[in-house]
């Protein structure tokens, strides 16, 4: 009886990868245990072992072929004396009506295309006329690190795996190659000392960016990071600043529960002597990660997973910044003003777009920074709508859009035609089964619930 | 408590144990007067006196070279008059006034000086341990040959993050002294009630790291364990324990009652053991100076710790607007 080998999803996130090498021909015999293939992931390569025994009837997918999606059948296995070409006739499951594997958690965002998503933004921060190319969340930062490491020596990388592993989510691939180990620093695991040592190295005159594998692990820092990082500059009447970056993703991943899954925009937002970055897109990923090297305060660099692997248009600059305290509008619209940040993006834009198929028209502002916050965008927007939804995946008690319903109450109350709603996470611990998981963080659906809401639709 | 002396007649000049005794004397004076301004209600919130320590601060800065950086926990008060800071603006601080090191805005805990390359003052117990760290990271990163001494005391020996940089200094050959300040007590918690083994300074071994024991009620002990310890990391070999045998004799802070000793072990401390007393009749028994030259500096430092007291009475609150300055740098400091 044939046995069909599948494609394997080799990371919470993945959803297809390059099939690099076969390290078996048609015909071997294997035994559970020995290396079928090589496969990259965007993240890695990886040894792929069979699980199950018998012959290599017959490879389905050539050695070098990109884009293979998770769960395709890829080989198949037979028994001895079974002919192969019979068996991939009868094999039952081809691979375009393959069941998805678990289907990835947040939805929209891992089930998005990774085709380039069309910059819509009203104020470009770039030329007119720019060249543009495509490219991923994950190769913007790693190019916004290595401009910023050849542009000043005493910018150096510092974390887990960031070295000779190339990064636990490949941002710091071939920086090692490139700066060597002095700059491209592996640590022990260890983030409570090594997040302490970054800053005091920033005292001492360097420019530390601390890559914390996810902000989940942070929590062991955050004393140095609030009460030495933020906290010196004023408790040293502006003798003592602290130029550094804490990097690293954050927020739900996918299928990882409740100890790796958290949105920490809030905490970090509401500190004093930080600033805080949580870009959407790659262009802004990489002109914001420029821009918080060269601060000279200490900058939270809010990642998400889920992105790294998403492509934008970048425009090709030599020196591509994008400054902090500045919203970018997405889309123009009248009705309705969504605004989110980070992943929140992938829901209020996919919303937008349902939105406009019903007649309405939304704008969407990314906050890009939450510390500082861009509040006359917002609240020019909302005269101009009358109404405003926030939309964030964290959890919902004190969160950025709690602030901002009360800054735009403050500031812009008899321009408002309804509440202002806050679409977040929901009030719990993330849980690890894929419905639940769904569930627990907004959803683009919630977000068209809200505006329809606030347009009394 | 070690009471290991220096019995035989030290090897030291005049000027050397003039300087210690002056420098010692400056900080007892400058805490007592302190202890004072907080009885006034000058000296708000936490004060931590050093008294009694003097000697650890004074015979490891003894072995300092310019350029080399010292970082230390909110007992800080000594450290930064140790190695040159003002006592004016350090009294000022204090007193939370404009003239102060941090312009009122930091208080006793939170003092640095660039110039002197006092990192702070660090009020969260055993934080300033993997922020000396960094800085000798640093040190080491841009060449520059310097070491920094991170000064923690006992009761900081036993959070997690002394143990995570003890790896890491260890690992990358960082030339950072880690001063253990032992003064038997972490707060009301003597070393006895806090720690299975009473040796704080084997604790390196398990890391690999070299250390000692140091009589630090013994100005000079401190002084040659320091010229050790300096050489050590200059040369390269990576970070060096001392845990430096100490005694407080105020409360830990000025709201501690010190229930948990008697007044007795105080006494026999003060009157056996004084660090300044020590020094006092090493000058007098080598005839290095009279009873009236001792006088006349003890009114010298009098008068400096009256006019530091003056200042930091006189210097105005800072103006409100300082409530919203330093919270963001706008240009790249130059800290090295």
């Amino acid at each position: 009886m044939a046995t069909e080998v599948l494609m394997p999803a080799l990371s919470p996130t993945m959803e297809e990868g390059t099939l690099a090498k076969w390290l078996v021909k048609e015909g071997d015999t294997v035994s559970s245990g020995d290396i079928l293939a090589e496969i990259e992931t965007d993240k890695a390569t990886m040894e792929f072992e069979a699980v199950d025994e018998g012959i290599v009837g017959k490879i389905l997918v050539a050695a070098g072929t990109e884009g293979v999606k998770v769960n395709t059948p890829i080989a198949v296995l037979v028994e001895e004396g079974e002919d192969a070409d019979a068996a991939v006739a009868s094999a039952p499951a081809p691979a375009a009506e393959a069941p998805a594997p678990a289907p990835a958690p947040s939805a929209p965002a891992a089930a998005a295309p990774a085709a380039p998503v069309a910059s819509a933004t009203l104020e470009p921060d770039y030329p007119e006329g720019t060249e543009m190319k495509s490219q991923t969340v994950r190769e913007a930062l790693r190019d916004a690190m290595a401009e910023e490491m050849t542009r000043d020596e005493t910018v150096y990388l510092m974390g887990e795996e960031v070295a000779e592993y190339q990064g636990a989510y490949k941002i710091s691939q071939g920086l090692l190659d490139q700066f060597g180990a002095k700059r491209v620093v592996d640590t022990p695991i260890t983030e409570h000392g090594f997040a302490g040592l970054a800053v005091g190295s920033a005292f001492g005159g360097l420019r530390p960016i601390v890559e914390f594998m996810t902000f989940n692990f942070a929590m062991q820092a955050i004393d140095h990071i609030i009460n030495s990082a933020a906290k010196t500059l004023y408790m040293s009447g502006g003798q003592m600043g602290c130029p550094i970056v804490f990097r690293g993703p954050n927020g739900a991943a996918a299928r990882v529960a409740a100890q790796h899954s958290q949105d920490y925009a809030a905490w970090y937002a509401q500190i004093p002597g930080l600033k805080v970055v949580m870009p959407y897109s790659a262009s802004d990923a990489k002109g914001l990660m420029k821009t918080a090297i060269r601060d000279p305060n200490p900058v939270i660099f809010l990642e998400n997973e889920i992105l790294y692997g998403r492509s934008f248009d970048v425009p090709v600059l030599d020196d591509y910044t994008v400054p902090f305290g500045k919203a970018r509008i997405w889309r123009e619209g009248t009705d309705v003003t969504i605004v989110s940040f980070g992943i929140g993006m992938t829901y209020a834009l996919e919303a937008a777009d349902k939105l406009a198929e019903e007649g309405i028209s939304a704008e969407v502002i990314d906050l890009r920074t939450l510390r500082p916050i861009d509040y006359d965008t917002v609240l020019a927007s909302v005269m101009k709508t009358n109404r405003c939804v926030t939309v964030e995946e964290g959890w919902p008690v004190a969160s950025i859009g709690n602030h901002l319903s009360s800054y735009i109450m403050t500031n812009a109350f008899d321009y408002l035609d309804a509440p202002v709603l806050n679409c977040t996470g929901k009030d719990v611990p993330m849980p690890y089964a894929a419905n639940l998981e769904k569930h627990a963080l907004v959803t683009t659906a919630e977000v068209i619930d809200a505006v329809k809401a606030v347009t009394y639709r | 408590m070690a009471t290991r002396r220096t019995t035989k007649k030290p090897n030291v000049s005049k000027e050397e144990l003039l300087g210690y005794y002056r420098d010692m004397l400056l900080i007892r004076r400058f805490e007592e007067k302190a202890g004072q301004l907080y009885g006034m209600g000058l000296i708000g919130g936490f004060c931590h006196l050093y008294i009694g320590q003097e000697a650890v601060v004074v015979g490891l800065e003894a072995a300092a070279e310019e350029g080399d950086k010292r970082i230390t926990s909110y007992r800080d008060h000594g450290h930064m008059l140790a190695c040159g800071m003002d006592p004016k603006g350090v009294m000022a601080e204090l007193t939370g006034r404009e003239g102060g090191y941090s312009k009122g805005k930091g208080g006793s805990m939170h003092m640095f000086s660039k110039e002197k390359h006092f990192y702070g003052g660090h009020g969260i117990v055993g934080a300033q341990v993997p922020l000396g760290a960094g800085l000798a990271f640093a040190d080491k990163y841009l060449e520059n040959g310097r070491v920094t001494f991170t000064y923690f005391g006992d009761g900081a020996a036993n959070q997690g993050q002394v143990y995570e940089t003890y790896n890491m200094a260890q690992l990358w050959d960082l030339p950072v002294i880690f001063v253990i300040e032992n003064n038997q007590y972490a707060m009301g918690t003597s070393v006895a009630r806090s720690t299975k083994s009473p040796s704080l300074w084997e604790r390196g071994a398990a890391y690999g790291i070299a250390g000692e024991e140091v009589d630090g009620m013994d100005v000079l002990a401190v002084k040659a364990a320091s010229e050790k310890a300096v050489a050590h990391c200059r040369a390269g070999n990576g970070p060096y324990i001392l845990e430096v045998k100490t005694y407080r004799y105020r409360g830990h802070s000025m709201s501690d009652p010190a229930k948990y000793r008697t007044r007795e072990e105080v006494q026999k401390m003060r009157e056996e053991r004084d660090a300044i007393e020590h020094v006092r009749q090493l000058l007098l028994s080598g005839k290095h100076a009279t009873e009236d030259e001792l006088k006349a500096i003890d009114k010298e430092i009098k008068d400096i710790v009256n006019e530091a007291a003056e200042f930091s009475k006189e210097s105005p609150e800072p103006a409100l607007e300082e409530l919203w300055t330093d919270i963001y740098a706008e240009t790249a400091p130059q800290n090295a």
